[in-house]
């Protein structure tokens, strides 16, 4: 067993803890969005595709190569698009509020409104 | 170590540190735009260091830029364009499809290296770390495929078996990974074809025989395997960046599939080998229709336009009649009158890991009315209506008792309400396939039509209610 190995494996097993850590608190309301995210961040393999390319010098190597390059950049650049897209829906009011505030509707209701958060 | 090497695997863990930031960041809607942005900014610079890396080794040809720069520019535009044009209830598809590509360029790192090293000597961990890819990253992109199928329509989403199915997955198993073990002990290039065959088969057969409300589980459970097999490229190209970030998303799609699979009461063996859970093609039968109680719009508007606290319960059947829209009228006009409105979201609602929550988003209904099961629950008491649009087995109060199809199983306490309002197309099973005793509930009122038609009536008899 070499060094390397050893110091890869610390690395993988400890990742994969803060992941644990850092994931069980994310809310139920974003795990769509955060499994996006995580989608995005496995793009990262994109690093690895362009690091291939560097060996690559005959036509198998090229046509690896290339179809990695593309997965991996329609991953990445797709991923967080679409996470970014997801997570700007989430509002804490609408954005365009109802024009006029049904004051009397409220009123008439007894004044149940009253202690509503805003 | 040169001052180069230095530098660029610092930059790394600093780009990791980003993802790490970034995922953090997720834990409140508050700040998770934010936290994608630090995520994008790590990924950049990880790309960055990356080109740098390939520029100072000076040794890539003039060919090899070429299709790398191809091919990252066409599938940039690919991903871009699905990304922007996607509609928020093909999410579940988009995540299965980029799901699939990331695990297939883990597949493909590893099996380029695997072909260059041909010539040398290629060690025992290098093979193993190669295997693991090829075979994870593999079965991960012919999943993912037949998975986005399924929920795009394409092939059917009813459980698809044959007579000695089982069979011929452990056929596919054991040459995978007896061809492996050959592998380990010789270097055979013929031999990773087989792996690589035989996996992308066993990624088919796996996925196939799993039904359409099963598919939460699935997305997340493959979520976790590409996260492995980029990590496992990682390994194989000794890349730290890629084997941090592998690492993080095997743990969060691993903590999904626990979830899902928890709030579904299944084990995640019982939904890989199970081959049921038609939950989309629920049979329009009669159930025990004994003394349910059916309720005009008009008497539903009433009950609703005098509340004080209306509870919503949405469902797939929501998604499904595309009437997230329509829901979030009716709850703005409700909320005008003063009535307290919030949302109940079952972990399962929808087709994937806290999909619900994005459609409703989309339907600009503000995050803080999006509750959360235990959140919800004690709530119920103190509600005056319980609206459930579409929901089925995650309300029936079954689950607390032992000995029915889905005891266990966690569910939202709708039954305790003062009164319940069901939206639903019939008396059909869920996916559990059995009678909902809430639907027998003297509290509880049917409401028999399609989700979308009968919130735009009920929407419209609010109004004319109140004038």
């Amino acid at each position: 067993m070499s060094t390397a190995l050893l110091t890869d494996l610390t690395i993988f097993v400890l990742s994969l803890w803060v992941g644990f850590e850092v994931i069980s608190k994310v809310p139920a309301t974003l795990h769509t969005p955060l499994m996006s995210a995580a989608n995005s961040i496995h793009g990262i393999v994109l690093a690895g595709a362009m690091l291939i390319a560097v060996t690559a010098d005959n036509a198998v190597g090229y046509v690896i190569a290339f179809i990695a390059a593309a997965f991996a950049a329609m991953n990445v650049v797709g991923g967080y698009a679409v996470t970014g897209r997801m997570l700007k829906m989430f509002k804490k009011r609408p954005a365009a509020p109802a024009p006029a505030p049904p004051a009397e509707a409220a009123a008439a209701n007894g004044g149940t409104s009253a202690g509503r958060p805003a | 170590m040169s001052g180069f090497t230095w530098t660029t695997q610092l930059l790394y863990v600093l780009a990791a540190s980003c993802f790490v930031l970034g995922l953090h960041m997720m834990n409140n809607p508050a700040t998770a735009r934010r936290g994608n942005q630090v995520s994008v900014a790590g990924m950049v610079g990880a790309i960055a260091v990356t080109l740098a890396i390939v520029i100072h080794s000076g040794a890539v040809t003039a060919t090899g830029w070429a299709v790398m720069l191809a091919g990252a520019l066409v599938g940039s535009a690919v991903g871009l364009y699905a990304a922007r044009t996607v509609q928020m209830t093909a999410m579940p598809q988009l995540v299965s499809v980029f799901n699939a590509v990331g695990g297939g360029a883990a597949a493909l790192v590893a099996i380029h290296e695997y072909i260059r090293l041909s010539s040398g000597h290629v060690s025992v961990a290098t093979t193993v770390t190669t295997l693991l890819d090829v075979l994870i990253g593999s079965v991960t992109f012919s999943g993912s495929i037949i998975a986005a199928g399924k929920l795009q329509g394409v092939i059917t989403s009813a459980p698809v078996t044959f007579p000695g199915a089982r069979v011929v997955n452990l056929l596919l198993a054991v040459v995978a990974l007896g061809t492996g073990g050959y592998m380990i002990a010789s270097y055979s290039l013929p031999g990773l074809i087989i792996v690589i065959i035989a996996a992308l088969a066993f990624g088919v057969a796996m996925v196939m025989p799993i039904g359409g409300a099963d598919m939460p589980v699935v997305i997340s459970l493959l979520n976790a395997f590409t996260g492995t097999a980029v990590a496992m490229a990682g390994f194989v190209i000794q890349n730290w960046a890629l084997i941090i970030a592998g690492a993080l998303v095997g743990a969060s799609g691993g903590i999904l599939t626990k979830l899902m699979a928890d709030a579904m009461n299944r084990s995640i063996r019982n939904i890989i080998v199970g081959g049921f859970g038609t939950g989309d093609s629920a049979p329009v039968v009669a159930g025990a229709t004994g003394s349910v109680k059916s309720v005009a719009a008009d008497d539903a508007a009433i009950q609703l336009a005098y509340a004080s606290k209306v509870i919503i319960v949405p469902g797939y059947g929501l998604a499904a009649a595309q009437a997230q829209h329509e829901v979030a009228g009716l709850a703005e006009l409700l909320e005008s009158r003063g009535v307290d409105v919030s949302y109940a979201i079952h972990p399962v609602a929808g087709r994937m890991p806290g999909h619900m929550n994005v459609l409703l988003a989309e339907a600009n209904v503000p995050y803080p009315q999006l509750k959360e099961m235990e959140e919800i629950n004690p709530e119920f008491a103190r509600t005056d209506v319980a609206l459930v649009i579409g929901a089925n087995d995650v309300t029936n109060p079954a689950a607390r008792r032992a000995g029915t199809a889905i005891s266990g199983m966690p569910i939202l306490d709708v039954d305790q309400a003062k009164s319940i309002i069901v939206i639903k197309r019939s008396m059909g099973h869920g996916y559990a396939g059995i009678d909902n005793e809430l639907y027998a509930d003297p509290k509880t009122s049917m409401y028999f039509a399609d989700a979308k038609t009968a919130l735009a009536d009920l929407t419209s008899a609010v109004k004319t209610l109140v004038g």
